[in-house]
């Protein structure tokens, strides 16, 4: 069970949504995902085409509708946004999402915190996309974040983890859930996060354009659970020097 | 009479209200926000606000973003 602010989730594994092929294919890799939470963005209607329905076949009441303020390169913007998608009727968590550099899609920090700041007072549960940096993790926590997801790499890049220590590092300071969001690219990469300790990972392009993204959300579920698994069965410490596994007494010499 | 929606000038018959406006497109039901002229509306608003030549909405709703 992953609790964040009010809500408790049985899955540590939440699932963006979009950039699939078809709609049948993105219902049928949520549903493999076993995801309590599915990642939205915040957009224009269009009013020409106002009945296409992008989330044919989901049954979206089954899910938290996590909203995020992608888009937003300022504080204001992002908070607007936020507003945005509380009035249309989703749950009152939001992702938080300032970017501030368009190549690799960093987040802005100082709009990050601000952002972050704003909606907890205006009493939403937040959750911040930050990147790996501690400090940042620390002072998000501080605010009052309700969660705090670093990035393991650049959105959408699929590099996984590039820097496990700062990654460590969060974690070990974190009172709050630590999502990992951005950059993972296969299974081992969310088990490896939830082997650091990290209580949850969100996935978007690692699922949604593998090649076939059903059979990958299913892997990326056994992935975050058996990482979770391992995290709390704890492993064994690494050393430079070999230990037999099998009895050095009692070898039978050849004579 | 001249709004601007989501940006697009638009020209329409004399509408009441936030609500008549989105019934006349179609997209009253589901999961949307208006904001009317910078204000972000609660859904019980949208009865009672009018709408006037020249007012700026934005209406928005949710795709698919990570």
């Amino acid at each position: 069970m992953l609790k964040i602010g009010e809500k408790t989730l049985h899955s540590r594994l939440m699932l963006g949504t979009g950039k699939y092929d078809s709609p049948e294919v993105q219902k049928k890799a949520v549903e493999a995902s076993e995801t309590n939470v599915l990642t939205f963005a915040v957009r224009r209607m269009s009013l020409e085409n106002a009945a296409e329905d992008a989330f044919a076949g989901l049954d979206l009441d089954r899910y938290e509708l996590l909203p995020n303020t992608a888009g937003a390169a300022t504080a204001e913007e992002a908070v607007r946004t936020a507003k945005l998608a509380r009035e249309a009727g989703l749950c009152d968590m939001v992702k938080v999402e300032v970017i501030g550099c368009s190549r690799t899609l960093l987040p802005d920090p100082v709009e990050t915190l601000k952002a972050s700041e704003q909606l907890l007072a205006d009493g939403f549960t937040v959750l911040t996309y930050t990147s790996d940096d501690v400090v940042l993790a620390r002072k998000l926590q501080e605010l009052g974040c309700h969660a705090v997801m670093p990035a393991a790499s650049p959105i959408g890049s699929g590099l996984g983890i590039v820097n496990p220590y700062n990654l460590q590092h969060i974690i070990e300071q974190a009172e709050v859930p630590i999502i990992v969001d951005a950059g993972l690219g296969s299974p081992s990469d969310a088990a490896y996060a939830m082997e650091l300790g990290a209580d949850g990972v969100l996935l978007n392009s690692a699922v949604a354009r593998a090649e076939n993204p059903v059979q990958m959300a299913e892997a990326m579920k056994l992935a975050v659970h058996a990482g979770k698994l391992g995290a709390d069965a704890g492993r064994i410490p690494k050393k430079m020097t070999a230990t037999a596994s099998s009895p050095q007494q009692g070898v039978s010499p050849t004579s | 009479m001249t709004l601007l929606i989501n940006g697009k000038e638009e020209q329409l018959e004399q509408t009441s209200t936030v609500s008549a406006l989105l019934a006349h497109y179609g997209v009253d039901g589901g999961r949307i926000a208006v904001e009317h002229n910078g204000n972000i509306l609660k859904k019980e608003e949208w009865e009672e606000t009018a709408v006037q030549d020249g007012d700026k909405l934005e209406i928005v709703h949710f795709v698919g973003g990570g």
